[in-house]
């Protein structure tokens, strides 16, 4: 008697769940959503997509989601490997950048990612130029076009010559929101090999001591000094910032002997340290 | 009775009142009647325009810090307004300042007021909890008094500031509906300190308004209706670096009256109320600053009491159930004067939202003619919770284990043994009391102090501010001469004041440094005052007072704002239609000032005023006059409660002008 009125109920809810099943087929997610284009490199039968929060590169630590489609069947590859070099070419040599390895996005079918940390602005297609190698069915291919990397309003990347005659970059991650609040400060810390290796530097402390120039030199308290978090390879400590505006985060470099490769302390007569980040929110 | 010192400022509200040599002016507050041992103080309101301020000031335990010409902060016990709990007529009303520009004083006027009702240390805890003492800002009470129509204008007008005020009073009365208006205006130019040197940025205009109406549904229901709108602008403040364009508050409230004939139960009065403040600051005028900034500040505050009176034998008992709800924000923008630099904001009151709920008892038992037994009872819970999530953020940058709420549960404790004859008063008292942290002490995120250059930063995990209290009075008269001494101790456990942080760098450009809002172990605050008066004849007094106020902490330093030794001595000439009053006024050296806390030795001063008094009458009506002279010798002067030192007023010349119509 029960089942015989629950029995349509059952099978309603069959078929709604069915129904649902296969919306969700005909419509696959949108795996960018969120994300702006950067720019389209077509190369035959593929184009590779570069996407980002802004949509356009800019100098300092760049995060970018790949995906390479069919131009044929009008889809994206879920199965490729892919790496990429950042080329600068300047009048008399030429050299790359800090970037990471690209990998597939977990949970994402046709998403890659990885970063690049451009150390200089370049426009007019002129300078900076991003070479992409990829294997699609088993086949390698590689592709070079200009790219454009607009100059960022602050100084979120330092490259410096240390006193050990060594070349290091440095790149603001994280806050990416700040906040007056007690910050996760995030860099990233590469030294400069040759020309075209820039490794992760590890171990070292960067102390950090931020200030506003505008309110006085007026510090904050309870920051930490940045120390090397080997599981990703980048630099953490707490930034504390007592109010909105304009923050000169200044840094001092330290090697794993404690001894200064760059930067000084913040004095009464020494308004800022030679190595510093900005901030402004 | 404890140190209970009731103002009582009557009002003039009918024409067929009692004597008229009372009825002085046309603004309410109109004679100073202070019940027990204050009548060595009292006729001492010279001006009928003088400000609630100046009002406040004649009260012995009272001081009024300064930083201007205007919205003094009151002090009570040597204790600064964290420390009491200062209302409108019984309803809770908060500055919007962070810096106490505004104190409630400062957004009622003498015009809205009937009296004031001071009570001394925990005395004072029947509209809230307080350390220091209570004052209650009454409003007038219902008339319906079937006496039609009344007016009544006032002008004053002072050389020193070229201050100039004037008020006006409408009231229409009849068995079972009154309604009520008055407005006044006041403004002033800057004053001029002793030997002619102008104190900039003294300047200040505002006027109040309020309407006040009341129904008398039955012969025991009745009700009333509130409104009082205050609004000041362009008010200097030349002991603060910033000054104020606008201080704008709307004071709001209903109540409803059950008096029953013939019962214990005497009466029971229920009041909602809603009052909200809008305290814009800002440094526009001032041509030389390190950065421009802005500091506007809202508080906004709903709340309810609920009185009853019973008499059961020779037992008096007063209950009050209230409770309220406050919002407190304050933001400071300063104008980066580099202009590829985004100007800075923070939050200095990041939204606090205070909700408290508390029962007061009071029994007053007579226990024969001449003496009585009173005690009384506050128990009461607080809540502070932090509304915006960036203020709980930027407040964890100090004190990293803070929650968005913190309760509190608060008591107070009284009792006071009074004996009461003829010709001797003597007064006994002790008490135990508690109160929770202000908003700024408990919240306030680099609050610039410009009295120590010092930023303050609050500290949400204060314990509650604990107090031991002891409290005596004698008074006796010898025929023509009476002589009365009051004192009061104070012990205060976790006392609530700023701690110099080092590593911290402060905010405020040319500040100091930083101090946290911590706690002394314990302070000790002791005051006594003796007074003394002589009537030569029936129409010639001489009167005088002398204190003695002490204040130090278990750090062994000297507490600030402790007042050095007062002194005041007046000769008085009364006749019903003159009276003539020379009055010297003084403050010795302070030797024990606190270095550590900012204060620098004040010397000592003393002044003197001549205050005269007429009264006409005609068919026409009664005009009353009041001119005199104060600061005589024009002596520059400030005291220790001036803010930074700023100078007080010099010589002056003042006529105020009241005329009543029949």
């Amino acid at each position: 008697m029960k089942l015989k009125y629950l029995s349509p109920i059952v099978f309603l809810a069959l078929i709604f769940s069915c129904s649902t099943d296969d919306n969700n087929d005909s419509n696959p997610v949108n795996e960018v959503e969120g994300l702006l284009l950067i720019k389209e490199i077509v190369n035959g039968n593929q184009t590779i997509e570069l996407f980002n929060e802004k949509g356009l590169f800019e100098t300092g630590y760049n995060e970018i989601s790949i995906r390479i489609k069919n131009n044929t069947t009008d889809t994206y590859y879920e199965n490729t490997s892919l790496s990429w070099i950042p080329m600068m070419q300047m009048p008399t040599m030429q050299h790359s950048c800090p970037k990471s390895t690209i990998n597939k996005v977990s949970g994402k079918n046709t998403v890659y990612s990885g970063f690049i940390i451009y150390q200089m602005a370049g426009m007019d297609s002129s300078g900076w130029s991003l070479t992409i190698e990829y294997t699609v069915d088993g086949l390698e291919y590689s592709v070079t076009d200009t790219i454009n990397v607009l100059q960022y309003e602050n100084q979120n990347v330092a490259s410096f010559m240390a006193s050990n005659n060594t070349r290091y970059i440095l790149a603001l991650i994280e806050p990416k929101d700040p906040s007056i609040a007690i910050n996760t400060m995030k860099v990233g810390l590469f030294k400069m090999e040759n020309m075209m290796t820039f490794p992760v530097v590890e171990d070292y402390t960067i102390t950090l001591d931020p200030r506003m120039p505008g309110m006085g030199n007026h510090s904050s308290p309870n920051n930490t000094n940045l120390t090397f978090n080997s599981t990703d390879n980048f630099y953490y400590g707490d930034l504390s910032l007592t109010m909105t505006g304009y923050w000169k985060l200044n840094l001092k470099l330290m090697n794993a002997s404690d001894e200064v490769l760059k930067g000084e302390d913040v004095t009464e007569e020494n308004e800022a340290s030679s190595l510093y980040l900005e901030l402004e929110f | 009775m404890k140190q209970l010192i009731t103002v009582i400022l009557c009002a003039l509200f009918s024409f067929y009142g009692t004597s008229q040599e009372q009825k002085k002016d046309t603004t309410k507050l109109e004679e100073v009647v202070i019940i027990t041992r204050r009548k060595l103080n009292n006729n001492r309101q010279e001006k009928t325009l003088s400000s609630i301020d100046d009002y406040l000031e004649k009260s012995n335990n009272v001081t009024m810090i300064k930083r201007g010409n205007y919205a003094w902060e009151p002090t009570l016990n040597n204790m600064v307004s964290d420390r009491l709990v200062v209302t409108i007529d019984g309803m809770q009303i908060f500055g919007a300042c962070t810096d106490k520009m505004d104190p409630i004083t400062s957004y009622v006027d003498v015009s809205n007021l009937e009296k004031v009702t001071i009570g001394s240390g925990q005395e004072g805890t029947e509209n809230g909890h307080c350390v220091g003492g209570g004052i209650d800002l009454q409003l007038p009470t219902s008339k319906f008094n079937d006496s039609g129509l009344k007016s009544s204008i006032d002008l004053g007008y002072e050389t020193n500031g070229d201050f100039f005020a004037t008020g006006l009073d409408l009231e229409y009365s009849r068995q079972k509906f009154f309604i009520s208006a008055d407005g006044i205006f006041r403004t002033s130019e800057n004053y001029d300190a002793g030997n002619n040197e102008e104190v900039l940025y003294s300047q200040f205009q505002k006027y109040n308004i309020s309407l006040q109406s009341g129904y008398e549904i039955s012969e025991i229901h009745s009700l009333d209706a509130n409104i009082i709108y205050d609004r000041a602008t362009d008010v200097g403040y030349p002991a603060l670096p910033m000054d104020v364009s606008l201080a704008d508050a709307l004071i709001s409230s209903v109540t409803h009256y059950y008096k029953p004939t013939d019962k214990p139960f005497k009466s029971l009065e229920t009041k909602v109320y809603f009052n909200t403040i809008t305290h814009i600051m800002d440094d526009t005028n001032r041509p030389d600053v390190p950065i421009r900034m802005d500091m506007p500040g809202w508080s906004d505050t709903y709340g309810f009491y609920s009185k009853a009176n019973i008499t059961k034998n020779n037992h008096h008992f007063t209950f009050n159930l209230n409770g309220f709800y406050n919002k407190s924000l304050a933001e400071m923008t300063m104008f980066s004067s580099n202009p590829n630099e985004p100007d800075m904001f923070m939050y200095t009151w990041p939204d606090i939202r205070t909700l408290y709920s508390g029962l007061f008892i009071k029994d007053n038992w007579r226990i024969s003619d001449s003496q009585t037994f009173s005690s009384s009872i506050r128990l009461g819970f607080h809540n502070n919770r932090i509304a915006k999530e960036v203020g709980v953020e930027s407040l964890r940058i100090f004190h990293p284990d803070i929650d968005d709420q913190q309760n509190r549960f608060l008591m107070s404790l009284a009792s006071s043994y009074n004996i009461k004859k003829e010709t001797l008063n003597m007064a006994l008292g002790l008490g135990y009391g508690e109160r929770a942290p202000s908003v700024s002490e408990g919240y306030g995120f680099f609050l610039f102090n410009s009295f120590d250059n010092y930023d303050y930063i609050g500290n949400p995990n204060l314990k509650n501010e604990k107090a031991l209290e002891a409290n005596f009075s004698f008074s006796k008269t010898y025929n023509k001469f009476k002589v009365s001494v009051e004192s009061s101790y104070f012990y205060i456990m976790d006392y609530i004041i700023g701690d110099i942080e080092p590593s911290i760098s402060s905010m405020t450009i040319g500040a100091n440094g930083v101090r946290i809002y911590s706690a002394l172990d314990n302070v000790s605050i002791f005051d006594v005052y003796l007074n003394s008066s002589y009537n030569i004849s029936d129409s010639f007094s001489i009167n005088g007072t002398l204190g003695y106020n002490y204040g130090k902490g278990s750090n062994g330093e000297n507490l600030p704002l402790i007042r050095p030794f007062p002194y005041f001595a007046e000769l008085n000439f009364k006749k019903p239609k003159f009276n003539v009053a020379l009055q010297l006024d003084g403050n010795g050296n302070q030797s024990k000032y606190s270095s550590f806390y900012g204060e620098d030795e004040t010397a000592a001063y003393a002044i003197l005023n001549l205050n005269l008094g007429n009264a006409f009458y005609g068919k026409k009506g009664r005009t009353i006059l009041k001119y005199g002279i104060e600061n005589i010798l024009d002596s520059k002067y400030s005291t220790y409660a001036d803010w930074n030192n700023i100078p007080r007023q010099g010589r002056n010349f003042y006529i105020n002008l009241s005329y009543l119509l029949p």
